[in-house]
């Protein structure tokens, strides 16, 4: 009961505050791609923050081609009947009407993704209209901060989906950690130029050279298939990661989802990634990054 | 006065630097080693079962529930379903406060919300909440010595204290009001034993 007789401002939903505190709780865990009720089942007991439901994951599209669009929602209502943690699910870039679907579901995240097919090669979604939080991919600060300025509450950086290969996920949180390294050492009359030059909303970037962080949580993915990959990612600067093709596509998923997960919240200890590496079976098969195979984090405006 | 800070997933950052604005010392906690030396403990929000699964795996259920017999303990959102003895399902929590609580009690992220509360202990102006697809204490044994700090408008319990521990459904490490942290810190300094 109130004591003070205070009526207080009622209750608030959908703000700002409230979309990018759901991505804080996440921080420090794995975020899993899953396409049925048991791999999301196989995730949770594993330990995954959260599951992302899609209906082919990265590699399969890669391989298959063809559109790939929101999942149908029978199947994402499956995947949120089976398990407690949050999930997630992805609509193609600027494809607002899937992302209305994706509320309307209630969905916990909605991921706008560069590894479906994009549906508007200018726009992407003004987030700033759904009660529902989305996070966003990025390859640098630029990139991210258009994203915010579109009301993105949490980041993650692109790498390259369905490869295996960590050399992009890592090149472009390199990317976005280095560049707020170096706008923090600007003088504050080469911010606005700076803003231009990289296509950022001003005042996002002035607040970022002031905190010296993005203003929303940042994980890392695309091609993250090892313990020791997502432990690198972790050292290098990132809030947590997500796996997609990398768990679902290797030998044991349940044991590497676990081993990922543990090493995630122990990325600095060597000797428990050590621990947590052996005997996983095969990994995913992976293939290389090259000019030829990088087709999905360039998608995105 | 050195307070670990449970760093095995959520936001346990945002804790740290509450704790250190307060002039204490926050040292983050993986291993039940890093438990020996501390005063007190905060567990923070994050998914509680990752929290549950990753504390069984590397042996921490047992020195956690030994430690929170004794010092104080805080327990935010997901921590408050860690401390709890009734969570009615199966997952792994350390159960040494007589409160049942329920998951998720709310609905999902599109039901998560912020108010304004009044809470016993840290003076008359409301301390302005933030409720991430939070839980909801449903029961509390008040012969136990369990008391409630604070309600909704609506009468559901959001805040309980029982002796040394102190658990909210709410996340206060993500607003700039350092009330809670402070008011737990001062659970502290009474608890410690007289020299």
């Amino acid at each position: 009961m109130s004591t003070n007789g205070h009526s207080g401002n009622g209750v608030q939903k959908g703000t700002e505050t409230v979309k990018r505190g759901l991505a804080q709780m996440l921080k420090g865990g794995v975020i899993m791609d899953v396409v049925t009720p048991e791999h999301a089942k196989i995730a949770e007991d594993a330990g995954a923050a959260a599951v992302m439901a899609l209906e082919r994951v990265p590699a399969d599209i890669r391989v298959q081609g063809g559109v790939a669009r929101m999942s149908d929602p029978d199947m994402i209502e499956g995947i949120i009947n089976a398990v407690t943690i949050p999930v997630m699910a992805k609509c193609r870039i600027g494809h607002f009407v899937e992302a209305q679907v994706l509320e309307a579901i209630g969905v916990d995240y909605i991921d706008e993704s560069e590894v479906l097919t994009p549906a508007d090669e200018e726009y992407h979604v003004n987030k700033h209209a759904f009660k529902i939080p989305f996070v966003c991919g990025c390859r640098n600060l630029g990139e991210a901060l258009r994203r915010i300025g579109e009301g993105a509450a949490m980041m993650r950086t692109k790498g390259e989906a369905g490869t295996g290969d960590v050399v992009e996920a890592v090149r472009h949180a390199r990317a976005v950690l280095g560049e707020i390294r170096r706008l923090q050492n600007m003088p504050p009359e080469e911010l606005m130029t700076y803003a231009k030059n990289i296509g950022a909303p001003y005042h996002l970037v002035v607040e970022v050279a002031e905190t010296g962080k993005l203003p929303v949580v940042n994980f890392a993915a695309g091609g993250i298939a090892t313990p020791a990959d997502a432990a690198l990612l972790m050292q290098i600067g990132v809030d947590g990661v997500f796996v997609g093709s990398g768990i679902f596509k290797s030998g044991d998923p349940a044991k590497r989802a676990k081993a990922i997960v543990e090493a995630t919240t122990h990325y600095n200890d060597p000797d428990i990634i050590a621990k947590v590496s052996r005997g996983l079976g095969e990994a995913m098969v992976g293939i290389n990054v090259t000019p030829e195979t990088l087709v999905l984090g360039k998608r995105g405006w | 006065m050195r307070v670990g800070v449970l760093a095995l997933q959520g936001a346990f950052i945002e804790h740290e630097h509450m704790l250190k604005s307060l002039g204490a010392d926050a040292i983050e906690v993986r291993l039940p080693e890093q438990l020996e030396t501390l005063d007190a403990l905060i567990i923070p929000g994050g998914e509680s079962t990752t929290i549950g699964k990753l504390a069984v795996t590397f042996g921490l259920v047992e020195p956690l529930r030994r430690f929170a017999q004794e010092k104080p303990v805080w327990g935010t959102c997901a921590g408050m379903i860690f401390l709890a003895k009734d969570i009615g399902r199966d997952q792994p929590i350390l159960g040494v406060m007589d409160i049942q609580v329920n998951r998720n009690a709310f609905g999902r992220q599109v039901d998560s919300f912020e108010t304004d509360l009044d809470i016993k202990g840290i003076g008359d102006e409301p301390f302005h909440a933030v409720f991430i697809r939070a839980p909801l204490v449903t029961g509390v044994n008040e012969k136990a010595g369990v008391e409630i700090l604070s309600r909704l408008e609506d009468g559901g319990i959001v805040a309980v204290r029982q002796n040394h521990l102190l658990a909210t459904a709410f996340h206060p490490e993500l607003t700039g009001d350092s009330r809670m942290h402070q008011l737990f810190l001062d659970m502290v300094h009474s608890s410690e034993p007289a020299k």
